[in-house]
């Protein structure tokens, strides 16, 4: 029995981790548990030394330190403040207007607000339950197909899993030791790209069906001016003075007084003086009612302007390097703060209400990552991580099969697991296998993202098919809204296809020196940092992004 | 039994305060990072005691309201299976759970981090990091994160016993879920600060 066990014990570890959790206690305990339990067997069968787990304090400690989690409460509380702050409603009520003449132009709507809101949240939750809250009513009332309206909706809110600053990518970068800098970067692609098939879907369908998507009738149309017109030709000359403006400040100012400016950096700060000058044309033509503009140029203009500068804000410094992903966070919950005070929709019961969210989901979060490493040191303790390494390598098919099996299991878990559980206990487990066949980890990371994001979306437990079922009318049925999420399910199995056909997608141009240089000048917690990595990723000598000459153990292909 | 309910709802009421207390741990965080980053890039100084002042602060969020957010039940369970069987058999489940599982985990933690702690006063530990601030308080986190969480999961546990034994109600542990129905008020609440928009009167009428 013993001399079984000691063989053996890595398996049975793991199994027992899968019993453990099934019994649907806490997974951060059951995980915890698991791992002190075969600690304690590890050093009475004399395969671990007893010194192991009292390394374990220091392990917390190492997760009190990492400066990169820090994102999450951030990030989550940022989204909370903006999803009771009225900004998804004012942006879906501005587009929806805009796109509403064109058939199937709240869908559209749908999608881009989906991707604006995305682009400013970590978290689905929000967006679902407003777009479902103000389109959906709209949609089914001008005749839209349910299934379609459904779906769309659905599919838009999970975009906050894969668009930057989004949760998933934190704890993937940190999961795999990269920089989160890094991971937003690479994933904004696949993101556009994702955003893109969704408006293709919904332009094939238009085409095929029409009478599935119709446009909005004339007495839909709300935001026109007096005389019955739609302002759109307002719109295009306001826009095209900030252009003019931007263009202006970029050749006649920089170009004379910065000359040894950097081509990015000119074209963001005259972007930032092109959009200067819209705003504030909208806004002098509403304070001093100017009536120089039209209703929708004026509402367009100043609805999307400042989620445009809070993503700005957020994205754009961690992007160029100015800011680490924390204080990108830090700044961009600031940023949500003022935007709700300056709508005037911030009360001490909406920022009570969002910090405590945002405690218990940090709290439920970071002990699952706790439970997570107690199991992690004690299964790479007793060797596990070569067991699983033995398996995944010894599959047929190198590379190619080992990302189909990978993606296989993820996406068949997503049915059962949310993000947190997959991210935390199983890519730690393929992370360094898959870097020692030669992939990069930061794609590799974004692939399994896009693969996860499904798990917000598959029947019957996706997260974002029970919030829209809680907001939809009756009319909607159950079934619309889980056949609805399907073909979207299929264009994200497609995207995972596309990254792994086309690796050049996910550009992995390493920033990770920009990043060194941050964290040189905080210099902050570093020594603890490099040690836990140490622990947790034998493999993780390159900080630099690179990949590791392959393994000497590589997979014969059959 | 009635004095072990009566400590269970002692403990519940400690844990729920220091949970709410704080969560404004987190305004802070969010306002001293924000501040360092506009100080760092403004005027090109940083001081390493307000770096570590964050996580400081959010290692005291999640260890010591831990204990809150397992008195919310809001720790993530896979009850995919479990969900399927009855109340009373779940209710079974997690008394082995808090008994086999929670209980000696954090007992077991507790064990090694206390000395660990303890250590760390003794030597009146500083940051290495030139102008850090002291190490001590943060490690002692440890130990006082795991011993609320360890009481909480003794309340969970009298709980249940109370629940199977038909003295206490389901609601005094199961999670207290903010329904969908109260997101919309709230989201309608804070729209009604500034009035109707077009799309959402449709919305209405529809």
């Amino acid at each position: 029995m013993t001399a079984f066990l000691i063989a053996n014990i890595a398996p049975v570890m793991f199994v027992t981790l899968v019993l453990f959790l099934l019994s649907g206690f806490p997974v951060a305990f059951s995980l915890a548990a698991n791992g002190l339990l075969f600690g304690l067997i590890g050093i009475e069968v004399g395969l671990l030394k007893p010194e192991l787990l009292q390394a374990l304090p220091n392990r917390l400690f190492g997760i009190m330190a990492n400066d990169t989690l820090l994102a999450i409460p951030f990030f989550t509380f940022m989204g909370l403040i903006l999803e009771r702050s009225g900004m998804a409603e004012d942006l879906l009520d501005t587009i929806g207007q805009l796109f509403g003449p064109l058939r199937g132009g709240i869908a559209y709507a749908v999608i881009f607000v989906g991707a604006l809101l995305a682009a400013t949240t970590g978290v689905v939750a929000a967006s679902v339950i407003s777009m479902g809250l103000i389109s959906l009513p709209v949609m089914l009332r001008y005749g839209y197909d349910r299934k379609v309206a459904a779906g769309v909706i659905a599919a838009s809110g999970t975009l906050a899993q894969i668009v930057p600053p989004s949760l998933v990518l934190i704890v993937m970068a940190d999961q795999l030791g990269r920089s989160v800098g890094d991971m937003y970067q690479a994933a904004f692609l696949p993101g556009l790209a994702l955003t893109a098939m969704y408006a293709s879907y919904i332009l094939i369908v238009s085409l095929l069906k029409p009478s599935a998507l119709p446009a909005l009738p004339p007495e839909a149309r709300n935001l026109r001016e007096a005389d019955g017109s739609s302002g759109l030709a307002s719109l295009g000359a306001l826009l095209a003075a900030g252009w003019i403006a931007a263009w202006l400040f970029k050749s006649v100012y920089l170009a004379s007084a910065k000359p040894d400016l950097a081509g990015d950096e000119a074209l963001v700060y005259s972007g930032v003086i092109g959009v200067l000058v819209a705003y504030g044309a909208a806004l002098a033509n509403k304070r001093l009612k100017l009536n120089l503009l039209s209703k929708m140029a004026e509402k367009v203009v100043l609805v999307l302007v400042p989620p445009l500068a809070l993503i700005f804000l957020v994205l754009g410094t961690i992007f160029v390097g100015i800011a680490t992903p924390t204080e990108g966070g830090g700044m961009g919950a600031m940023g949500a703060m003022m935007l709700a005070l300056a709508n005037r929709r911030l009360s001490t019961d909406l920022l009570k209400q969002a910090m405590n969210s945002t405690t218990r989901l940090s709290c439920f979060v970071l002990f699952i990552l706790i439970g997570s490493s107690v199991f992690s040191l004690v299964f790479r303790g007793i060797n596990g991580d070569l067991w699983v390494e033995h398996l995944l390598s010894s599959l047929p098919g190198g590379q190619a099969g080992f990302l189909i099996v990978v993606n296989l299991l993820f996406f068949g878990l997503a049915f059962f697991l949310d993000f947190f559980e997959l991210a935390f206990i199983l890519v730690p487990l393929v992370g360094p296998v898959a870097e020692k066949m030669g992939i990069d980890l930061i794609w590799f990371g974004v692939l399994l993202s896009v693969n996860m994001q499904t798990s917000f979306m598959h029947p019957p437990f996706g997260f974002a098919l029970f919030y829209l079922r809680s907001v939809a009318p009756k009319q909607v049925k159950t079934s619309d809204i889980y056949w609805g999420s399907v073909p979207f399910v299929g264009i994200q199995v497609m995207m995972v296809a596309l990254i792994i056909a086309f690796p050049s997608m996910i550009s992995v141009a390493s920033k990770t020196d920009m990043k060194e240089q941050i964290e040189l000048n905080i210099d902050m917690g570093s020594d603890i940092g490099a040690e836990m990595s140490d622990i947790e990723f034998p493999a993780e000598g390159d900080s630099g992004g690179e990949v590791k000459p392959v393994f000497s153990s590589e997979p014969a292909t059959n | 039994m009635s004095f072990f309910l009566s400590l269970s709802k002692f403990i519940d009421a400690l844990n729920e305060r220091i949970g709410l207390a704080i969560s404004w741990a987190l305004l802070a965080a969010v306002l001293i990072c924000a501040g360092n980053a506009l100080v760092r890039y403004l005027f090109n100084h940083s001081s390493n005691a307000w770096l570590e002042i964050q996580w400081y602060l959010f290692g005291a969020i999640f260890l010591l309201a831990s204990s809150y957010t397992l008195r919310r039940n809001e720790h993530v369970r896979i009850d995919v299976i479990v969900g399927r069987f009855s109340k009373r058999t779940q209710v079974w489940i997690d008394v082995c759970g808090f008994l086999l599982f929670l209980l000696p985990a954090t007992a077991l933690i507790l064990y090694y981090a206390v000395p660990y702690a303890a250590e760390s006063v003794r030597s009146q530990e500083m940051s290495s990091n030139a102008g850090g601030l002291i190490v001590w308080p943060a490690k002692v986190l440890i130990p006082i994160g795991f011993l609320l969480l360890t009481l909480q999961g003794i309340s969970e546990l009298i709980k249940r016993i109370g629940f199977l034994r038909g003295l206490v109600d389901a609601s005094a542990f199961e999670k207290q879920q903010v329904t969908p129905k109260e997101e919309i008020e709230a989201i309608a609440a804070a729209n009604r600060l500034s009035g109707p928009t077009p799309l959402t009167t449709i919305a209405k009428e529809a």
